[in-house]
């Protein structure tokens, strides 16, 4: 029997798999590992582990895969986090993993993004289970679908590996997987002064999230969990803002699912040009700014 | 001390690539190969440790065919002191891969396997971690910073909102990010010596499987093409116009 077992590490996942497990049309049971109160999506069953903070992958795999039995289908929305952990389950259950996915064609028939996201692949998967992560902006976005309450389970935790220290960043800014405008720079901006004044400025008077190239995050001038591209945040937001980012496949590998590109570059020739939806050739310095003071309130 | 390290041959990341006209795959004719860039990143890790601590022997492990003798080659002339080649034109999915990779783990007796965090062509990011499940060990992906002693590994690694440090004891699998190290420039010396170290080639431990069967590869729809707009006003009424606010 085809049944999916979606795998939340947070209970915000737990929303953002709603369209991925409609697309996929089974019965479905969900695996909340740590927070409560997920949204209501239409689980037949959802499993509340109370993890807190979610402990390193090699210490609660084995009691997560002791969760996965009979399950024909393991998802998890796409990030480091769950790139970190699934395919150890994978491999403890002898199941082929598809990473990436943002179609389903059927039950075991998936689109992916291959080579920095330049093309999109097909593949059909035989055996079972099938162990995936998904990209969210793929799927249809949530709505309501009544749940039944959590049933707490207990995952244990074994000790072999020690989380020492953790730094997160980030602040009151939105996420970036999250956020409905986002505004890039790249390595124009010089220094991190300069990129949280103009970046970071602008992103604030639009309620958005700032990005980075790698090559911003490379010289220091932006922190890494702001990198956007095919190794770093793969981002689907209404509005994309790229400043001083000459338009490289890896960076647009992580923004082509936006709705709207803008490219403000100064030269006339950057590749960005090719796959902005309004360009502008201009100094970032300059127009940043303006666009700052016409469009605040707007959003 | 060893560290093995795993070295893929993958289509130059800075090729521009396209499906084959039947959609059959990926149309390679023309297109340079290379070492996947994380895999450079990895053996430039083993290099640096190696420098602080030359009781360590790298050993440089692919699996392809013969031509990934020239990605080894590569790792070779970074450093790496010899070479496995695992033998085979078929496909492997990437469980198989990692299952392969164990049993090379399981003949060599590494301390520390140091990988790429995921191919460039086939972006999975996966058979590290598959391996350190299959052997029972510890992990740390999208490693950024790596300290070796003895016996143990201290790991800062990137994460979704920030960083993290891990502490495990070895053995273990690292892959890594792009910041942990920039790989060297190789000199000429370095390629004439790594000619005469030992590359050594083996059959698969086992038949090939491959559960993920590639039916068809697409272009990405091109995006339409994009509007220059000459003011910041026109830009504002074009942004209004989408619908924007
Ligand atoms: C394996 C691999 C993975 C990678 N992954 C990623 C990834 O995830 N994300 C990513 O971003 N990159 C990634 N890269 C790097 C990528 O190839 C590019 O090097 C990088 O995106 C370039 O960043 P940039 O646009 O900031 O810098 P540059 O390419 O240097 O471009 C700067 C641009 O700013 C413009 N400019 C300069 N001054 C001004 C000004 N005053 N006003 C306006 N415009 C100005 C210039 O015309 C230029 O177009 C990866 C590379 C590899 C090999
Ligand atoms: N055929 C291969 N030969 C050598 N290394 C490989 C191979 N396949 C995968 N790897 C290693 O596994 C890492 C992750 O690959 P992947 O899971 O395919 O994204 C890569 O960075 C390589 O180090």
């Amino acid at each position: 029997m085809a049944r999916l077992m979606l795998v939340a590490f947070d209970p915000s996942e737990v929303a953002l798999g709603h369209g991925f497990a409609s697309a996929l049309g089974i019965p479905f049971d969900v695996l909340l590992l740590s927070g409560a109160d997920p949204a209501e999506i239409g689980a037949e069953r959802t499993l509340a582990a109370n993890l807190g903070d979610v402990p390193p992958a090699d210490s609660i795999e084995d009691g997560v895969v002791a969760q996965l039995g009979g399950y024909s289908h393991i998802a998890s929305v796409s990030s480091m986090r769950s790139k970190d952990h699934l395919p150890r389950w994978a491999a403890h259950l002898g199941a082929a993993m598809v990473t990436d996915v943002i179609v389903v064609e059927a039950e075991n028939r998936f689109r992916r993004p291959i080579v920095a996201g330049s093309m999109i692949e097909t593949v059909e998967v035989s055996g079972s289970p099938i162990v995936m992560t998904f990209r969210p902006s793929g799927f249809a976005k949530f709505s309501p679908n009544g749940t039944a309450a959590a049933d707490s389970i207990t995952i244990p935790i074994t000790d072999r590996t020690r989380r020492v220290g953790a730094s997160a960043r980030g602040g009151a800014r939105p996420d970036l997987t999250a956020a409905k405008v986002i505004v890039s720079g790249g390595r124009p901006l010089k220094d991190a002064e300069t990129f949280e004044r103009v970046i970071g400025g602008f992103a604030d008077s639009v309620h958005g999230a700032a990005g980075a190239t790698r090559a911003a995050v490379d010289s220091h001038i932006a922190p890494n969990e702001l990198q956007v591209g095919q190794t770093g945040k793969i981002v689907a937001p209404d509005l994309y803002i790229a400043a001083g980012v000459s338009g490289s496949t890896q960076h647009m590998a992580g923004i082509k699912d936006s709705k709207t590109i803008v490219a403000v570059n100064i030269d006339p020739d950057a590749p960005i040009f090719e796959n902005a939806d309004l360009g502008m050739v201009g100094d970032l310095f300059v127009v940043l700014p303006e666009l700052q003071a016409k469009l605040a309130g707007k959003f | 001390m060893k560290i093995m390290v795993t070295v893929k041959r993958v289509i130059d990341p800075y090729a521009k690539v396209r499906p084959l006209s039947d959609g059959s795959g990926v149309d390679t004719t023309g297109v340079k190969f290379d070492a996947n860039p994380f895999d450079e990143i990895a053996v430039e890790e083993a290099v640096r440790q190696k420098e602080k601590n030359p009781v360590i022997e790298i050993v440089a492990v692919s699996l392809g065919g013969t031509e990934c003798e020239e990605q080894l080659r590569k790792a070779l002339a970074m450093g790496a002191d010899k070479a496995v080649l695992i033998e085979s034109s078929e496909n492997y999915d990437t469980l198989a891969v990692a299952e392969e990779f164990v049993a090379l783990v399981k003949a060599e007796s590494p301390d520390l396997v140091l990988m790429g965090k995921q191919s460039t062509d086939g972006d999975n990011n996966q058979v590290g971690q598959m391996m350190a499940a299959l052997l029972g060990w510890p992990q740390a992906t999208f490693a950024s910073k790596l300290e070796l002693a003895d016996g143990t590994a201290r790991v800062t690694r990137e994460t979704d909102t920030g960083e993290e440090t891990l502490e495990m004891n070895l053995p273990a699998i690292v892959t890594t990010d792009l910041r942990l190290n920039e790989p060297r420039y190789i000199a000429l010396p370095g390629i004439i010596k790594a000619r005469s170290k030992p590359l050594e080639k083996r059959p698969p431990s086992s038949t090939a499987t491959s559960r993920v069967k590639t039916v068809k590869v697409e272009a990405v729809p091109a995006r339409s093409a994009g509007k220059k707009v000459g003011s910041v006003d026109e830009l504002v009424a074009e942004l209004s116009a989408r619908g924007l606010f």
